[in-house]
């Protein structure tokens, strides 16, 4: 399989740091909310939405796109600034984050919001919606793929496994889900809360076809989800190793910083160390 | 079919299978239980179309919420207890809160499950049904109702949906000419003297009940509330007002059922006791159905005694 180009790889990156821009400016607007969880997963939801995907921001419920799952569902800054910037709803909208009567509901709301395939927030259920509906586009003839997204905690829930039972079992090959294998949650280490390795080893007993991966590394997400495409028969899970707060150094690998948003200075220093990245 | 004694979960499993024949969206979900919740006849006729989900209620929600995004209707059944109880906040969060078309069809419901006792017999499903925003919460009489139920819920509405089903044989109540709609009671008859409102299994009982008091002269109506939510309050304030004692008969607990639903609405509206016919904040256990009626006073009898002593 051709891998994926050099210019390619730029160009998400850039856009990857656009994202985190816009996350940060709709989070410090808010004063509440997720920094953390959303930086992290940054680098793949870019990959999905500005790659991956086929989708049409003109047409959000087009029957031949392909879905993607917030089970995270409180990195839901991080779904909005992927929607918004691939131009479902005006950018003007995020500064609305998490207040009456927006459709950027705390978390992912999809009555309120389109482009939001379902609503998301309570942890764990993600996977078993993302099953469904692999089911009923395998049901339907479509070749249209499924995303999800799970935190690393969120896999202590009892639910994950019962859904990573029925997606080996129904043979899901139209779905691939990722770990955002941050190694934090709310209070503190997950391997301090509750013991979640061997991450790769659970998931491959579970019947999946699993990749591990450098959460950041753009080349390696996308090759990763390109060579999802051809497995048959099994999930797949990518197990991104990430960094709770990538991309900003003062965030980076901070449990505090799970559901804090940045303070306007922080705002400001963030924003530099973003613009100075890579110059 | 209307004057045959049948368990309502047999005409579930028997209306599933004819509404799969011509509806191709229809797909049926289960949690291992697919022989005593009847669907496993949609199973055997439409393997493609069934997902067993094995004993993971939680996920059998969510998977039956992923359908329904694609466009399907999912039908989601197991026991009242598990798929209220196990599965509550999957329904909350995915199923009501995002109004999906998820139907969820539950059986063995109250405590005519029987010998298997309190862990298998719901007594307060429908409380925890009734309190979800965009929840339709309905309990039929009989099979003739249920297949009538099972039909409108996926031809003539879109949305969320709890159906209560029972294990036990119950006689047909319904006349043949009752067309079954959503938010509609069925008034057998009006009474003078006291009115029973009544839901599922205990719609017969309250008929039989009825019959003897006519006989001690007391003129007793008897309402089928088959839909718990929305409650029929035009219904409900023309039998309150046109008698003297309101009862309500139900096989769930007296907290947060069709007695509870009942009197939030006339406590605001036309302020009238409410003598309520349940079980008493506690757990069932094991019995034949028959003794564990007459244990919890779920009986003609019972229904007659209050009766006389409320007009006292
Ligand atoms: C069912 C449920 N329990 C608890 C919470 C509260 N909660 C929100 S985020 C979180 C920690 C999640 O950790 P992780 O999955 O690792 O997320 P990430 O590190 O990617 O932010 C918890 C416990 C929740 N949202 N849902
Ligand atoms: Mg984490």
């Amino acid at each position: 399989m051709a891998k994926v180009s050099q210019a390619t790889v730029i160009e998400l990156k850039e856009k990857a740091k656009e994202l985190r821009k816009e996350i940060l400016k709709m989070l410090t607007t808010a004063q509440s909310g997720h920094t953390g969880g959303s930086l992290s997963a940054a680098d793949i939801v870019t990959a999905l939405y500005f790659h991956k995907m086929r989708h049409n921001p003109k047409d959000p419920k087009w029957r031949e796109r392909d879905r993607f799952i917030l089970s995270k569902g409180h990195a839901a800054p991080l779904l909005y600034a992927a929607l918004a910037l691939s131009g479902y709803f005006s950018k003007s909208l995020m500064k609305t984050l998490r207040k009456l009567g927006s459709p950027l509901q705390g978390h992912p709301c999809s009555r309120t919001l389109p482009g939001v395939e379902i609503s998301t927030g309570s942890l764990g259920q993600g996977l078993s919606i993302a099953n469904g509906i692999a089911a009923g586009l395998k049901l339907d003839g479509l070749g249209s793929r499924v995303y999800c997204l799970l935190g690393d905690g969120e896999i202590q829930e009892g639910q994950v496994w019962e859904a990573a039972m029925t997606a080996a079992h129904y043979k899901l090959d139209n779905l691939c889900a990722f770990v955002d294998n941050n190694g934090l949650q709310i209070d503190g280490h997950c391997c301090d809360v509750m013991y979640i390795e061997p991450i790769v080893k659970k998931w491959e007993a579970f019947g999946w076809n699993v990749f591990d991966i450098n959460g950041h590394d753009m080349a390696a997400i996308v090759n990763a989800l390109d060579q999802a495409e051809t497995v048959r028969d099994k999930p797949t899970m990518i197990v991104a190793r990430t960094v709770k707060g990538k991309g900003i150094s003062f965030f980076e690998g901070k449990v505090q910083y799970h559901g804090m948003a940045p303070t306007p200075e922080e705002l400001k220093k963030a924003l530099k160390e973003l613009d100075e990245d890579g110059k | 079919m209307a004057n045959k004694s049948m368990a309502t979960r047999d005409a579930y499993g028997e209306a599933l299978l004819e509404l799969g024949k011509r509806r191709l969206d229809i797909v049926v979900l289960d949690a291992d239980l697919s022989g005593s919740t009847k669907t496993g006849k949609f199973g055997k006729a439409f393997p493609e179309r069934f997902f067993n989900i094995g004993v993971a209620e939680q996920d059998m929600i969510g998977m039956a919420s992923g359908l329904s995004l694609t466009g399907k209707l999912p039908f989601a059944s197991t026991f009242a207890v598990f798929e209220t109880g196990r599965a509550w906040e999957q329904i909350r969060q995915t199923v009501c809160y995002s109004n999906l078309n998820v139907k969820l069809v539950a059986t063995h419901s109250g405590i005519t499950v029987g010998e298997d006792g309190a862990s298998h017999q719901a007594v307060e499903d429908i409380a925890l049904m009734r309190v979800l925003p965009n929840m339709t919460v309905i309990v039929p009489s009989d099979g003739y109702e249920t297949t009538q139920v099972i039909n409108t819920i996926a031809d003539e509405y879109f949305g969320p949906v709890y159906v209560r089903l029972g294990r036990s044989k119950v006689p047909s109540v319904m006349p043949e000419r009752y067309r079954f709609k959503i938010g509609k009671a069925h008034v057998f008859n009006m009474g003078k003297d006291a009115n029973i409102i009544a839901a599922g299994i205990m719609v017969s009982m309250a008929i039989a009940a009825a019959e003897i008091l006519k006989k001690n002269g007391i003129d007793t109506g008897v309402i089928n509330m088959s839909t718990i939510k929305p409650l029929d309050t035009k219904t409900l304030l023309k039998a309150a007002k046109s008698c003297r004692v309101l009862v309500t008969a139900e096989e769930h607990s007296v907290i947060g059922g069709l007695g509870s639903a009942v009197s939030e609405f006339l406590s605001e509206h036309y302020p009238v006791p409410v003598v309520k016919i349940g079980i008493r904040d506690e757990f069932g256990c094991s019995g034949s159905s028959e003794e564990l009626l007459k244990f919890y006073g779920l009986t003609p009898d019972k229904i007659v005694k209050t009766i006389k002593k409320a007009l006292k």
